[in-house]
């Protein structure tokens, strides 16, 4: 393909370059390509920032005030700026930031992987001793996969739905002339019985789609591993996955890593897991590194302001009870008895019918201002619960009694009126706005429906912007001016807007940044206090459960296993799935992040295979 | 699989019945019909007409007329031509190989060219070629075919002479280059269309492709681009395309009726226009189910295939 789109954007390098064969330089292009520039420093050895020109021998991977710079009439000019870290080998090395702090781009400038509009402008990259930064596109291509690998967040898109899993290992092989076919095949089985996948025979012809999350992060990691690379790159490897399954895979990376001695590059954005495997910290703010060292050193005495605040922000286990709002009446406000909904699939007709149990017999009753957290992993049904509460989806059996009214059975017309009682906070705040809409339209179209006067409802919606931080110019703005907490500040002030008795918040800060998520979960507490209103708070993060709610319910295949406050579910957990779940969080045990920094200890469940 | 396809199967049938219902009381609500054309006519009378009526089974009810159609439609009896007799079956069979020569043609030069300038656009976005290439699509999607047809003629036949202007071969000649001089101008007058609509898809499915994680996840194990274009982008830009040829399908046999009539070519879209014209209604009922039949089997191998080539849909 060896694409050169804009062409434009070539022609100044083209001049510059004429030395360079035309021919073979014009086809071959990348993005990752130097301008004239840093060819000249290159080839000047040693650097002329008077840096020493090559690492030593025990560093597999040196980055040296590294710059790179994005396109114009982007919110800042340089993706990443004058940034500079060694990764030793055998170590991990953990690149910690919130989203936007340039750490996916470092990896892919290391990976000769950037954008055709994104360059490195300045800075080397010593792999192995070699700068990479301005090596040829072929040279690049030669190294990846070979000497350095990388695996990425979501393993389901990171792999090919046409190709079966060992096709797509074996391609590594194949992509650099290493060994036969036959001898690909036998070593790509190798590798799946190395990642402990089961039957990996079977595995070896199966189509990514038939596999776990789990599992397919365990192929992405083989077929990172085939060449033995001495660096292998993690970009969120864990965050899409299960808390359980993220302990597994982090517990995997680990033990590959010490038998081979190689060296990882871990990007996350989770104190937890940096807890969990790292040796060294590299913290990135906004394209900058703003401190690194040791991982005791960074986790037990952050030097770095901003360091400290992403540490404090990380929510933790309290593993205390919360301090419930001053007492008012203390009715039940809903009440559940042996909910059940059963998805079916296919045709009872043609006996291709699966049944899968999402909800199975679930009760609990919940007291008005108080909030129960639903906790568990996905496909456990917690979802499905939030949906049939607020009758988005009907039931197959059992009550929902809300206010001792029974809402179950009721049809569409009938709940109608009872709607605005129960409003929901959506995950994503990018796709549950209308962007054609403004912020004041989003507010005042549900109530001016429920017949509230459209004045009464602008002037609420004004009122409540404030509330939830916004300033009151936000009434006339678009979606897509705000931030992703700032939206989810819109998304709380549009379920407000009908003053509701009950709230469900479905992995309401999940897709925020952990000081963002902080401070809207402060947010939902107080509004809890001012207002009173009852809420449901379904997350797959227990830590972010133990911050905000006065009982817990832990749902596993359909049913509640375990329901209590949070001192029982974190200290005493009384179920043995519980135990797993609580077990597996990490770098966390309650109340106590910093004497737990040694990678995890003895803390650890689930892990098995 | 066999219990989607006879559930299809089901549900095609239920459409004929439904498409064929629908035509053929459009059809003999319109004015006119096959017997206005001898009102004019000083030799026949009253009477005359009347019996013609009863012997066609014309004087009848429609839902009886009806019933009686797709009662011999279902024994095989697609009816006779009013025109000459002939049967309707005959008819079709006829005019469908010269719609076959022209569509398939134009159809295969369609897809092919069509997607080779989707890629190549998605491969080069926003470069020289990709800008020629969506402005030719608009152009070419824009403007009507006849006028493209017109224009070609004038060009290349009147003013140059290098084609001939219609027909399907010589009258006298016959061979397979005098049928393959006839072919060119037609045929990509033809494509034109399906060129820009084939090129448009295309370079959207590749791009979409081209952002899919594992295209990055190739280039992070070092495999070539070009091979990470022949082996992940295309076999996923071409799964939505097997949709787009599956709907191609039933013109590639029911023809075009425009480009057909511009270049006098003797197919299924002259056919039909001409059936319409002389009120034909037996053949242009024929047509109507044909052109049913393919739309619904179109969609039905396109399904297939898609299942095929898909482990997600094949193995689920």
């Amino acid at each position: 393909m060896s694409q050169p789109p804009m062409e434009e954007w070539h022609v100044e390098r083209q001049i510059v370059d004429l030395s360079k064969k035309r021919g073979k330089a014009k086809n071959r292009r990348r993005g990752s390509q130097q301008d004239g520039r840093t060819k000249l420093k290159r080839e000047d050895v040693p650097m002329a920032s008077g840096e020493p020109a090559a690492a030593p021998a025990d560093v597999a991977l040196s980055v040296r005030e590294l710059t790179v710079s994005l396109p114009e009439g982007m919110e800042r000019a340089h993706a990443v700026e004058n940034i500079s870290f060694d990764l030793k080998r055998g170590q991990i090395l953990c690149i910690i930031g919130e989203s936007g702090s340039g750490k996916s781009v470092t990896a892919n400038a290391i990976m000769g992987l950037l954008p055709k509009v994104i360059r490195v402008t300045s800075g080397a990259i010593h792999l192995n001793g070699t700068n990479i930064v301005g090596l040829a596109p072929e040279k690049l291509r030669s190294l990846r996969g070979r000497v350095v690998s990388m695996i990425f967040q979501d393993p389901l898109s990171a792999l090919n739905p046409l190709m079966t899993v060992g096709a797509q290992i074996e391609e590594v092989m194949a992509a650099h002339d290493v060994g036969t076919p036959a001898s690909r095949r036998s070593r790509a089985i190798d590798l799946l019985i190395e990642v402990g996948l089961p039957d990996p025979q079977l595995m070896y012809h199966q189509y990514p789609f038939r596999l776990s999350g789990g599992q397919r992060q365990r192929v992405m990691i083989a077929m990172a591993l085939a060449l033995e690379p001495a660096i292998l790159i993690a970009d969120e490897p864990t965050t899409a996955l299960d808390v359980t399954t993220q302990a597994q895979i982090l517990q995997l990376i680990r033990d590959i890593q010490r038998r081979k001695g190689m060296s990882v590059m871990f990007i996350t954005h989770d104190f937890g897991v940096v807890a969990e495997i790292a040796d060294h910290v590299v913290v990135m703010e906004k394209g900058h590194c703003v401190e690194q060292g040791s991982a005791a050193q960074v986790l037990k005495s952050p030097n770095h302001l901003y360091t400290r605040r992403l540490i404090a922000a990380v929510p933790h286990l309290t593993g205390k009870d919360r301090v419930p709002s001053e007492a008012g009446e203390r009715a039940s406000i809903l009440k559940v008895e042996c909910l059940a909904k059963t998805y079916r699939s296919g045709s009872a007709l043609f006996r291709t019918q699966r049944i899968v149990p999402a909800v199975n017999g679930v009760s609990f009753d919940l007291t008005s201002g108080r909030t129960l957290g639903v906790v568990g992993e996905s496909g456990s049904g917690k979802s499905s619960l939030g949906r049939l509460l607020i009758k988005l989806m009907e039931c197959d059996g059992g009550s929902i009694l809300f206010e001792g009214r029974d809402i179950a059975g009721l049809s569409e017309a009938e709940f109608r009126p009872l709607r605005p009682n129960i409003q929901m906070i959506f995950q994503d705040p990018f796709a549950s706005l209308n962007p054609r809409s403004t912020v004041g339209q989003i507010l005042t179209v549900g109530p001016v429906a429920h017949g509230m006067p459209y004045d009464k409802a602008c002037e609420r919606a004004r009122e409540l912007l404030s509330h939830v931080g916004l300033d009151a110019g936000a009434f006339e703005r678009y979606p897509h001016e705000f931030s992703g907490g700032q939206r989810q500040r819109v998304g709380i002030a549009r379920a407000l807007m009908f003053k509701p008795k009950l709230l469900i918040a479905d992995e309401a800060v999940s897709a925020l940044d952990v000081s963002i998520q902080a401070q809207i979960l402060k947010l939902l507490d107080q509004i809890q206090r001012e207002t009173g209103v009852s809420m449901i708070f379904i997350t797959h993060d227990l830590r972010v459960a133990s911050q905000i709610c006065d009982e817990i319910a832990v749902m596993h295949r359909g049913q509640i296993v375990e329901r209590g406050p949070p001192s029982q579910i974190f200290l005493d957990p009384k179920s043995t799935y519980t135990r797993e779940l609580v077990a597996a969080i990490p770098g966390e045990q309650p109340q106590s992040m910093p004497e737990h920094a040694e990678y995890g200890g003895q803390h650890k469940g689930g892990e098995t295979l | 699989m066999s219990a989607f396809l006879v559930n299809r199967l089901l549900q095609s049938i239920v459409l004929l019945v439904i498409v064929s219902i629908i035509g053929f009381t459009v059809l003999n609500l319109m004015p006119g019909g096959p017997l206005a054309q001898f009102g004019l006519d000083p030799g026949m009378t009253q009477k005359d007409v009347e019996r013609l009526a009863a012997q066609l089974g014309l004087n009848r009810p429609l839902w009886m007329q009806y019933l009686d159609w797709a009662w011999r439609l279902l024994q095989g009896d697609w009816g006779h031509s009013f025109r000459d007799g002939s049967s309707v079956l005959t008819v079709i069979g006829r005019h469908l190989l010269a719609t076959l020569l022209l569509m398939g043609t134009s159809t295969a030069f369609a897809i092919g060219v069509g997607a080779w300038i989707g890629i190549r656009g998605a491969t080069h976005r926003y470069s020289l070629f990709d800008y020629c290439a969506t402005v030719g699509a608009m152009v070419a999607l824009s403007v009507p075919t006849f006028w493209f047809g017109l224009i070609g003629i004038y060009i290349f036949t009147l003013k140059l002479g290098w084609v001939p202007a219609g027909n399907m071969y010589t009258i006298g000649d016959g061979s397979v280059l005098d049928y393959l001089h006839h072919l060119i101008l037609p045929s990509l007058v033809l494509s034109l269309v399906h060129v820009a609509i084939w090129s448009r898809y295309m370079r959207t499915a590749t791009l979409d492709a081209l952002s899919q994680d594992f295209v990055k996840t190739a280039r992070a194990k070092g495999v070539s681009e070009r091979r990470i274009l022949l082996k992940h982008v295309i076999g996923n830009a071409l799964l939505p395309m097997i949709t787009l040829a599956g709907m191609q399908l039933p013109s590639v046999l029911t023809g075009a009726l425009v480009t057909e009539t511009v270049f006098t070519w003797p197919g299924m879209g002259r056919l039909f226009l001409d059936s319409l014209g002389y009120s034909d209604y037996p053949v242009v009922m024929g047509l109507l189910i044909f052109s049913a039949i393919l739309v619904l089997l179109g969609n039905l191998i396109a399904d297939i295939v898609i299942a095929t080539v898909d482990p997600r849909i094949r193995l689920a």
